[in-house]
């Protein structure tokens, strides 16, 4: 009997748990843009760019939102910090979790159909992080029989593989510090994606001195600000923008996230022009 | 939707996909790998019975450290501390699919050393199928522990333990999808890459690739099923 | 059984030893494997104290360590029970007296328990973000869980059908003999019974969970793993934050295997003592002649 009872109430608590466990998974716990905060989608992982260090953030993408932030009128301690991986930043963006999004974004047609975007406030370009004694390889055609390094299902490696050097051989991984980690233990000859990426993993205490980007930019990536559609902020953070681009804070935020990788950013398109709002 | 259209775009991804090389890598990875963890099993099952305290001791920290780690940390640790830090290489440096092979051996042998803690416990259950009187005559007719192990336990212990070794090989198919972390060419990396580029099709990608293990998996449950009553000892 | 006493005799002076011998090598050989393994590393400068000392600093655990196993505990905690209740229902649905449920119920068991949880995963991750049904950072939490319950649901399902037909048939036939009705008899004799002897192989099943957890990082949920790869991103030191995770998960999921054994063999004694309990002990120990689908609840991870 007791054990019918007790096998009775584990069966009830179940049933009760997994109702609100079920609950509380759908339900939306935070609410973007509501009170008198703004919420901003970062990378959290990209040393240089965005990194979160115990509980503070870094990098360039974060100074930047910081500077704008600051000229829409939101002091540091108004502003969430939110992670928005890749692949998630869109449906971030379009169920209104967060205000604007700085993470390495690149605007492209497809992604403006869905979302706003205003900048750019970068413009990357594919490039290779190779060891700083390193002179053979000097560009994407000189990669032949060489071991590249990348994420698994980036287009970058398999653009290298098409358009430069076929005989190149692949080896991703799910993340850029695995390439980096084998890049330093000197197993693999290079690892590729945009070279401001690159520079912030170079110009980490570890690797700086070590590891250098080749320089030698073979595509073009605008960072834009990803927005909801219709998002009135577009025009305001352009003017943000551009008052950085001419006080000199912009060169300011890049020397002191990327300076130490010893890297010079495209210097005919940097810093960007800015496009028009819709 | 148009259904024709939906089977028209679903269709196209064949020509544009190796669907089939990808599962025979799937499948490459779960024969070779079931081999690998067989041998490490069974040095493992004979070492935590073995009258040597500090084998027995050895045998089940392998069991515990290795049952209790995930899959996914092995295999990257496989790649990255094995041969990106320490520099193991299984394959020919010169060859121009270097990278390839190495991975695929790294792959198998960090499946291997994974599943063999499951494939020891399988013959250490099998092992206890054998009735003490089968023992206790090899004792009798004066053979050791390692000879009355190899000609009298262990023939026995497998046919015993063909059901949860069965059990260990379907879990390894289903696995092998891990080695995906380290860039083996097998379905589930596949799988990823297509929906990645087709999210359109998503269910019917899924439903493809889903299938395909479901078609790998049942099967083997099946002869597994029957080899155990076919080859169970009658006693 | 306990097999040291089958496998070989009482030791004699002659052999005590042989395996005294055999110790000391055994240990020395162990201790060079380990010695190696030790040096490689020191080799590679993944042993100085640069690398390590981030270890001891309260930011790494207070912002990665403890959040991320929070993640994976919430994830495992909610999986469990979600696993429990479709086991339940699909357990259930294979003792059905209805051919329509029991073919249904078989096809979806069958059907989970073959696809890797990692597809699984993958699958829904990708399917339900442009639905726009879950909120963003909710989205991976999500898709773990359902992954992690369809299949380990399955499993449990499994065990529940097993539970029951592990029972003495008189269980069922008292039942139906002093008037109550399949379903009935099934509700309150049977399925009882077989909760209280699933429970060290739920138990079990919980370490299964926490591990498949970790596959969550490839969909960027929060959890442990990911957190470990975050700290090596963050202090440049991936190797050593791979080791001290994995050791983390590895007393994590041995406590709770050593939960399941003790509960198992309290069972063990309370059944010995009365009513005649089936145990399906952890160890798929469906040796003879199991149905098709009588695989063990450690069949997977």
């Amino acid at each position: 009997m007791r054990t019918r009872l007790t096998v009775a109430t584990l069966a009830a608590a179940t049933l009760l748990l997994s109702a609100c466990s079920s609950g509380s998974t759908d339900d939306s716990s935070s609410d973007a843009g509501s009170g008198d905060g703004i919420t901003i989608g970062i990378k959290f992982d990209q040393p240089g760019l965005g990194l979160k260090e115990g509980n503070t953030y870094s990098g360039f993408d974060v100074d930047v939102a910081r500077y704008v932030a600051d000229k829409l009128g939101y002091s540091e301690d108004q502003i969430t910090w939110m992670e928005s991986p890749s692949s998630q930043r869109e449906t971030l963006l379009e169920n209104g979790q967060v205000d604007m999004i700085f993470a390495t974004y690149s605007i492209t047609d497809e992604r403006d159909q869905k979302v706003d975007f205003a900048g750019p406030y970068f413009v990357a370009g594919q490039d290779l992080l190779v060891a700083v004694d390193n002179t053979d390889i000097t560009g994407p055609d000189t990669l032949g029989g060489k071991l590249l390094c990348s994420v698994t299902g980036s287009t970058s490696a398999t653009r290298i593989k098409d358009n430069y050097a076929e005989d190149v051989q692949l080896q991703e991984f799910d993340g850029y510090s695995e390439c980096v980690e084998a890049l330093a233990a000197g197993s693999i000859d290079a690892v590729t994606t945009d070279d401001i990426i690159l520079a912030g993993f170079a110009a980490q205490p570890a690797f700086a001195g070590s590891l250098k980007v080749v320089g030698n930019p073979f595509s073009e990536e605008n960072y834009g600000v990803g927005i909801p559609t219709g998002s009135e902020l577009c025009q305001p953070i352009q003017d943000a923008l551009t008052e950085m681009f001419d006080d000199g804070t912009w060169q300011e935020l890049l020397d002191k996230n990327v300076g130490d990788a010893d890297y010079t950013p495209n210097a005919d398109l940097n810093p960007p022009t800015l496009r028009e709002c819709a | 939707m148009d259904i024709g259209q939906y089977i028209d775009d679903f269709t196209s991804l064949f020509s544009q996909y190796d669907v089939l090389a990808a599962f025979r890598m799937t499948i490459a990875l779960t024969l070779a790998s079931a081999v690998g963890s067989l041998l490490i099993g069974t040095v493992v099952a004979i070492m935590r019975v073995s009258p040597i305290d500090s084998l027995r001791g050895a045998g089940a920290l392998y069991v515990n450290i290795v049952r209790n780690t995930p899959l996914t940390l092995i295999i990257v640790f496989c790649s990255l501390g094995l041969f990106y830090s320490m520099g193991l290489q299984l394959a020919d440096r010169e060859s121009p699919t270097f990278l390839a092979d190495q991975n695929f051996r790294l792959a198998v042998l960090g499946l291997s050393v994974y599943h063999a803690a499951f494939a020891a416990e399988a013959l250490r259950s099998g092992i206890n199928t054998v009735p003490k009187g089968q023992v206790e005559a090899a004792r009798s007719i004066g053979l050791g522990f390692l000879q009355s192990m190899r000609i009298v336990v262990l023939p026995q212990a497998f046919r015993g333990a063909i059901a949860p070794l069965g059990n260990t090989l379907i879990a390894l198919t289903k696995n092998t999808t891990v080695a995906s972390a380290i860039g083996v060419a097998e379905a589930a990396a596949l799988m990823k890459v297509m929906i990645e580029f087709r999210p359109d099709v998503i269910i019917a990608i899924f439903l493809l690739f889903a299938l395909g293990f479901v078609v790998i998996v049942l099967p083997t449950g099946v002869l597994f099923t029957w080899l155990s009553r076919r080859l169970a000892v009658v006693r | 059984m306990n097999e040291q006493e089958v496998l070989f005799d009482a030791p004699g002076p002659r052999t005590k030893r042989l395996v005294a011998i055999g110790n000391v090598v055994a240990v020395l050989v162990l201790a060079g494997v380990a010695w190696l393994v030790v040096t490689a590393l020191a080799q590679q400068g993944q042993l100085t104290a640069q690398k390590w000392q981030p270890f001891t600093t309260s930011d790494v655990w207070l912002y990665n360590i403890l959040p991320g196993l929070r993640g994976t505990l919430v994830a495992a905690a909610i999986s469990i029970v979600t696993s429990l209740a479709f086991g339940l229902v699909f357990g259930i649905g294979r003792l059905s007296q209805h051919r329509w449920g029991r073919a249904i119920s078989t096809t979806v068991v069958e059907f989970f328990r073959s696809v890797p949880v990692l597809l699984m995963m993958v699958f829904f991750w990708e399917f339900l973000g442009p639905l726009h049904i879950v909120p963003g950072d909710q989205l991976p939490l999500v898709a773990v869980v359902l992954g992690l319950t369809l299949y380990n649901g399955s499993v449990v399902a499994e065990l529940v059908r097993s539970g029951v037909h592990g029972l003495p048939r008189g269980q069922r036939e008292a039942g139906l003999a002093v008037g109550l009705t399949e379903s009935t008899t099934l509700r309150t004799i049977l399925l009882p019974q077989a909760l209280v002897a699933m429970l060290p192989s739920l138990i079990s099943q919980l370490v299964v969970i926490l591990k498949d957890s970790a596959l969550g990082y490839i969909i960027s949920y929060f959890e442990l793993l990911r957190q470990g790869r975050q700290i090596g991103t963050t202090y440049q030191n991936l190797i050593p934050a791979l080791i001290v995770v994995g050791a983390i998960f590895i007393v994590l999921n041995y406590t709770l295997s050593r939960v399941a054994e003790t509960v198992a063999h309290r069972l063990r004694r309370r059944a010995a003592g009365g009513a005649p309990a089936p145990v399906p002990g952890p160890v798929p120990a469906a040796v003879a002649a199991p149905a098709p689908t009588d695989r063990g609840p450690e069949r997977t991870d």
